[in-house]
């Protein structure tokens, strides 16, 4: 069991890193880029957008802490 | 050669020198950063996976659902590249300690020794991201190689033409593996952040669904776009910071909060290894 729980951790560690706000902001603007595009409408800026916003975020909360 | 023969080469040829390079982008950035060992290991397992996926399934490669590889890669590189860039701009603003080169140097020393002692060890960060870049534009390769050499029934001269393409895109990442190894490691660091965060979005937005204006070209933008936003975060963080503007107490208003003149002012503080003034903290340092 704790192997297991070692591993997961370890993939956790890995893919997230040691920002999981920023993994999920980049989770939740996919998904909605995905929506657009599913719409039929153009979604090339959503990521853009997005991007800017999440790499903003995650600087404001490195210089507060 | 016919005119048809030609054409389908060179479209070929350019399609998959394209792909190629985005692959040989990630390669050499992990490559001079981290390991080139581990690196060049993803290349080579990636190439063996491409090989037997070819060898196994042929041209039902093709039915391969690239979108949802493209999304699950796209993402990854995305989260990675603005974990690295947040660190490489808080380090070229002045609030992050830089690397001292000779110490880290001396510390990959100890560790190659180490490594050699007990074995070869692999950077599974440097493997991963190399693998899964290579898997991805050498999948596209094979794609292109596959659709376009069906159409016209030249599959054995688009596969000619791709190698060619891939061939003198890696003699050209061996040319330029040695300049690399001259850059400062900072300055590395945000250069990686810049492209793993430009080539996350990119792949991202087009494994989501998303169809960027100009197909591949988008990257010509997309990735000075990041790099200037990059450079505009550093900026507005030493203007935050700046000790000759004004007393941490009145540099509230910046871009990012009211929290950068306390995070400045603590990074001000003698540290065991001297912080990089932001007098001193010059754009080469970046």
């Amino acid at each position: 069991m704790s192997r297991l729980r070692a591993v997961a951790l370890a993939i956790w560690s890995f893919v997230v890193g040691d920002d999981w706000r920023t993994a999920l902001g980049v989770a939740l603007a996919l998904a909605l880029t995905a929506i657009v595009a599913s719409l039929g409408v153009a979604a090339w800026w959503t990521m853009p957008v997005a991007v800017p916003l999440l790499l903003w975020l995650s600087l404001r909360r490195a210089v507060r802490d | 050669m016919s005119g048809a023969e030609l054409g389908l080469a060179v479209s070929v040829f350019l399609a998959c020198a394209v792909e190629a390079v985005e692959a040989l982008t990630i390669v050499l950035a992990v490559g001079a950063t981290r390991s080139w060992s581990s690196a060049l290991s993803g290349v080579g397992a990636a190439g063996l996976v491409l090989c037997a996926a070819v060898a196994a399934l042929g041209p039902a490669l093709t039915a391969l659902p690239i979108d949802v590889l493209r999304l699950l890669v796209g993402g990854l590189l995305l989260t990675f590249g603005l974990q690295w860039l947040r660190k490489a701009i808080l380090r070229a603003a002045g609030l992050k300690a830089l690397k001292h080169e000779d110490e880290e140097f001396e510390a990959q020393r100890r560790a190659a020794q180490t490594a050699a002692r007990g074995g070869a060890r692999i950077d599974g960060y440097s493997f991963a991201l190399s693998f899964k870049g290579v898997l991805l534009e050498g999948l596209e390769v094979v794609f292109i190689v596959l659709t376009f050499g069906a159409n016209q029934h030249r599959i054995g001269l688009a596969a000619i033409a791709a190698a060619a393409a891939v061939i003198l895109v890696a003699l050209a990442g061996v040319a330029a593996r040695a300049p690399l190894t001259r850059v400062p490691e900072n300055a590395m660091k945000f250069a990686v952040g810049v492209m793993l965060t430009a080539f996350g979005t990119f792949w991202g937005a087009e494994g989501a669904g998303a169809s960027w204006p100009g197909s591949d070209a988008a990257l010509l933008a997309i990735v000075p776009a990041v790099a200037l936003l990059s450079l505009a975060f550093v900026a507005a963080l030493r203007r935050a910071g700046a000790p000759a503007s004004a007393p941490a107490s009145e540099a509230t208003s910046t871009a990012l909060g009211a929290h950068a003149a306390a995070a400045a002012h603590t990074a001000a503080v003698p540290q065991p290894h001297p912080q990089p003034t932001l007098s001193t903290a010059t754009i080469e340092e970046l």
